[in-house]
């Protein structure tokens, strides 16, 4: 307690608390040191040292059990032996987290029960710098600015503020092959693989579905058939990206219902087969794939943020976040009874975006 | 060369100091030590910080715990790094998970089962990570609501306070950079909902996506972006502002409680070396040890359920993780179709409002409060002695209204959730939520306001008439009273150790000449502002007031023991026991 810091502070005018009265109970200052049993009872002093120990002990038995669990239980597929837990996560997990908590409490109980305890007392200096401090720092500054001559020569501060601002030009740039060539091109996003006379597939399994499979009340996810080439169909084989991305635009579902539940919309009389009705799958509010359908009242809900659309009336939005309905597919039946696609969708599915309208 | 005119080394100096040499050996540590302070020079900076006073509270310890489970997870994401492959190739799953063997999935799946399943510690290490990650945001929060209901982020810490902000925000993208990582389902699901987010930027939205996804989303560049942020970028400015956060808290040295003894002036507590190392070194090695027993016990994040991403597929029920709850919150509440067209280009209100305005609104609001009230109080002083929550009740509401929304708009991310666990429906929860994210704050501020009033006046009652003693007299007359006594000096003064507070007038809207002040209009809403922030606070009783108190009682003492009766009604409990100058302020 024998430090400088333990002088008088010398503060600034504004830095000094503004006592307008004297306080109303004066300060009794800092109580006096008590005694803990640990100071003055040699058996609790023995006693906390033992259990200390103790802890240490039980800490490195604890690590060695661990090397003796990594060692004694296998992983792989015996990972739900416990509780859903495989018993080398938890052995490794408890005998570790057993040592690291054993050492930790034994540092602590030292520090409260054996070192020394009596508070100390270290004085505040003020966190600004001393105004010869301030004043010096600027004088150096105001100087080394002075000798740099760079204010009174301003084509020089000028250009040279100029050069280094238009070398964000090339750093900017540089980032501009993040999408190399027409990876870039954000017209992508209008359109999807599906073209006239393209079969609507099952989404797992990649088979054309017939028109009649599907009852009143099913809904069905699909795919285009064009993510399932084959030397049949002819389309050519996709890849990594192109097939990732264009999977993520062409999910559909496709929904039957009672004809006269549709309600008709103008121009899209002539989309649906029979009752048999199709819409993107990706939610167009942030581009969840939807998922849940209650068929007695034709609804199906995002279930990331709760849009719901009203399937049989051009999949309006009725409830939730999102903005536009789902886009529809336009649906015919090709001469062997498959459900095919008229066209592409007719605006981007997914997700809104700036210039969505313009495209 | 003869023996004479030999070098007598003894003599030289070992070092090129300016005291003399010394001739008695040193210990081993000490001559470690003045071999390593001849070549860095340490001690001099040493010698103030060793002993450094700490003072101690349980609440200082909550930063704590984030440093802590901050070094936790650079250890275990270090391990994580020696398996996980960060690649979007795509691979046939053939480890030893069985239910998805012969499934096709990206790399980075493939590499995070594998840890999982064929390394052993692996799934303890990546539950380890996953816990860390989610102490860490807790205790940031938390250790926040702790400095600002103290009003421990006034002068001179506002900036320590900025970066503490900065810091919870690095860490909230680092924790969502690192669960989408795995590339399952979920994460996938979260990762398609960054790039709606992204789209719906203004202008430049769908370029912004495509650069990050490399092209058009998913692409097969995400992941291993999404990696180099995570274990590069990121962290790095993370240890930085840590390591700022820190010295700025050894410069400024810690605030304290007031009490006896402790002022603005001085630290009063335990010295770094020992007892201080020594709590933070054990503490570390708990929080250390409480995650591994959770990465052992308790299941977190488990991939293998969720299957690979599939573009066109979502398990119901997907929630990000708990930190990225409330935008999500707010993005489910916003009413149905709020976007607009405008010269044919799309703006989302629905998207920008909850996601892109509303979060970085709250984290500059958040970043300004120390600012702000600094502003309207016009305290230019140093501060360094902690105020009880009650005794700034505005501030206190203000953080509490805060905390109500953040509370509604995180449970509003979990609508779903609710609506299933309390059979309600989903859309009357939706409509609640609307109206109270803007009811709830204002009520908690309200309400919080008052309660702290509440408690100032009880403070006073304290120091004015004493504690209530729960001793039950009866007057001669039959009149039942409870008998008071008056609290200890230490708590006494511990209650009055705060300063009075200063309503700003704006005087003087116009000058001799007739001419408005071009600061009168915003110095006139300070004054409105200060006023609404303190007008109805308690003040501590004058020396007076406590006078004229202390005379009361002792009057009354004087009556009672006229009626011979010397006891003060506790010889029948334990208070006699108890030596009540010492009981400390926040025991009562």
């Amino acid at each position: 307690m024998s430090n400088d810091d333990h002088t008088p502070v010398t503060t600034h005018d504004s830095q000094v608390p503004v006592h307008h009265e004297a306080d109303p109970i004066a300060d009794p200052g800092l109580p006096p040191h008590t005694w803990r049993p640990t100071d003055v009872d040699p058996k609790a002093e023995k006693r906390a040292e033992r259990q200390i120990a103790a802890m240490f002990i039980a800490a490195m038995i604890s690590a060695v059990l661990f090397v003796v669990a990594y060692f004694s239980f296998e992983v792989g597929d015996n990972w739900d032996t416990f509780a859903g837990m495989g018993a080398s996560t938890v052995s490794l997990g408890v005998t570790l987290g057993l040592s690291l908590l054993l050492i930790g409490v034994g540092i602590i109980h030292l520090a409260r029960k054996l070192m020394a305890d009596a508070e100390m007392v270290e004085m505040r200096h003020p966190a600004a710098s001393p105004q010869e401090d301030r004043d010096a720092t600027i004088q150096a500054l105001n100087d080394g600015l002075d000798e740099a001559g760079i204010g009174r020569r301003p084509l020089v501060r000028n250009t040279m503020l100029g050069a280094v601002g238009v070398l964000g030009l090339p750093v900017v740039v540089l980032l501009r092959d993040l999408a190399p060539g027409d990876a870039l091109d954000t017209s992508k996003l209008a359109h999807t693989i599906w073209e006239p006379q393209m079969r609507l597939v099952r989404d797992v399994t990649g088979t054309p579905i017939l028109a009649s499979e599907i009852e009143v009340g099913d809904l069905v996810n699909a795919a285009p058939e064009a993510m399932f080439p084959t030397e049949e169909n002819g389309y050519p084989e996709l890849e990594g990206a192109e097939e990732q991305a264009e999977k993520a635009k062409g999910a559909i579902i496709i929904v039957r219902m009672d004809p006269d539940e549709i309600i008709p919309t103008k121009g899209r009389e002539k989309w649906t087969v029979d009752g048999i009705i199709c819409y993107s799958k990706i939610c167009t509010h942030v581009g969840c794939p939807i998922s849940l359908y209650e068929r007695t009242t034709h609804h199906v809900l995002c279930p990331c943020h709760q849009s719901t659309f009203d399937l049989a009336d051009s999949a309006k939005v009725i409830f939730g976040p999102a903005a536009r309905p789902l886009p529809q597919l336009p649906l015919a039946v090709d001469e062997e009874g498959y459900l095919v696609a008229q066209s592409d969708f007719d605006e981007p599915i997914g997700a809104s975006y700036w210039e969505r309208e313009k495209q | 060369m003869s023996t004479d005119s030999r070098l007598d080394t003894s003599k030289v100096a070992t070092s090129n100091r300016t005291d003399a040499a010394t001739a008695s050996k040193p210990s081993p540590a000490g001559s470690l030590a003045s071999w390593a302070d001849d070549r860095l020079g340490l001690a001099t900076a040493m010698k103030k910080n060793l002993r450094k006073v700490f003072p101690d509270h349980w609440s200082f310890m909550l930063g704590e715990i984030a440093l802590w489970s901050f070094v936790v997870l650079l250890l275990t994401g270090v391990f994580l790094t020696l398996w996980f492959n960060p690649s979007m190739g795509h691979v046939t799953y053939e480890g030893s998970y069985d239910q998805l063997r012969g499934v096709g999935m990206s790399e980075a799946m493939a590499s995070t089962l594998h840890i999982s399943f064929d390394v052993r510690g692996g799934l303890l290490m990546r539950q380890m990570h996953h816990w860390a990650a989610a102490i860490f945001i807790a205790s940031m929060m938390v250790h926040l609501l702790r400095v600002a209901f103290t009003g421990a982020y006034r002068k001179p810490r506002e900036l320590n306070w900025v970066i503490g902000c900065i810091l919870l925000l690095l860490g909230t993208l680092e924790g969502f950079t690192g669960y989408s990582l795995p590339d399952d389902l979920l994460s996938g699901t979260g990762v398609r909902a960054a790039d709606g987010f992204l789209k719906a930027t203004p202008v430049a939205g769908s370029y912004m996506s495509f650069l990050l996804f490399g092209g058009e989303f998913p692409g097969e560049s995400i992941i291993p972006r999404l990696y180099i942020i995570h274990v590069l970028l990121i962290p790095g400015i993370l240890l930085a502002l840590i390591a700022a956060h820190m010295l700025l808290l050894v410069y400024h040295k810690h605030t304290q409680w007031p009490g006896p003894g402790r002022t603005e002036q001085n630290v009063v507590g335990y010295p770094m070396l020992p007892v201080y190392a020594a709590k933070a070194g054990g503490f570390f090695f708990m929080v250390f040890g409480i995650i591994a027993l959770m990465g052992g016990l308790l299941s977190i994040n488990p991939v293998w359920k969720f299957g690979p991403y599939d573009p066109t597929k979502v398990t119901a029920g997907s929630q990000p993780d708990w930190y990225m709850g409330w935008p999500d919150g707010l993005l489910r509440i916003i009413p149905t179709g709020w976007e607009s067209v405008i010269f044919g280009y799309t703006i989302s209100w629905n998207v920008m409002l909850p996601i892109l305005i509303v979060p970085p609104l709250m984290l500059v609001v958040l970043m300004m409060l120390p600012f702000l009230e600094g502003w309207i109080t016009g305290d230019k002083r140093d501060h360094h002695l902690l105020q009880r929550p009650r005794n700034a009740p505005t501030r206190t509401a203000v953080m509490v209204a805060l905390m109500t929304f953040y509370g509604l708009a995180w449970a509003a991310g979990g609508n779903d959730i609710i609506a299933i666990k309390l059979h309600a429906s989903i859309n009357q929860i939706t409509y609640f939520m609307r109206v109270a994210i803007f009811v709830g704050p204002v009520l908690a501020f309200w309400i919080t306001r008052r309660w702290c009033i509440s408690l100032q006046r009880h403070d006073n009652d304290k120091l004015l008439h004493g504690y209530e003693t729960g001793i039950i007299t009866r007057s001669p007359d039959g009149q039942y009273a409870e008998r008071h006594l008056p609290i200890s000096t230490s708590a006494a003064y511990s209650l009055t150790a705060r300063d009075r507070d200063e309503i700003f007038t704006a005087d003087g809207e116009t000058d001799a000449a007739g001419v408005a002040s071009p600061n009168s209009r915003s110095e006139k809403l300070r004054a409105r502002l200060s006023r609404w922030m303190y007008v109805h606070n308690v003040q501590k009783p004058t020396a007076a007031e406590l006078e004229e108190a202390h005379h009361h009682a002792a009057h009354e003492a004087e009556l009672t023991s006229g009626l011979n009766q010397p006891v003060d009604g506790h010889q029948f409990d334990d208070h006699h026991l108890r030596d009540a100058d010492e009981v400390p302020l926040r025991d009562h």
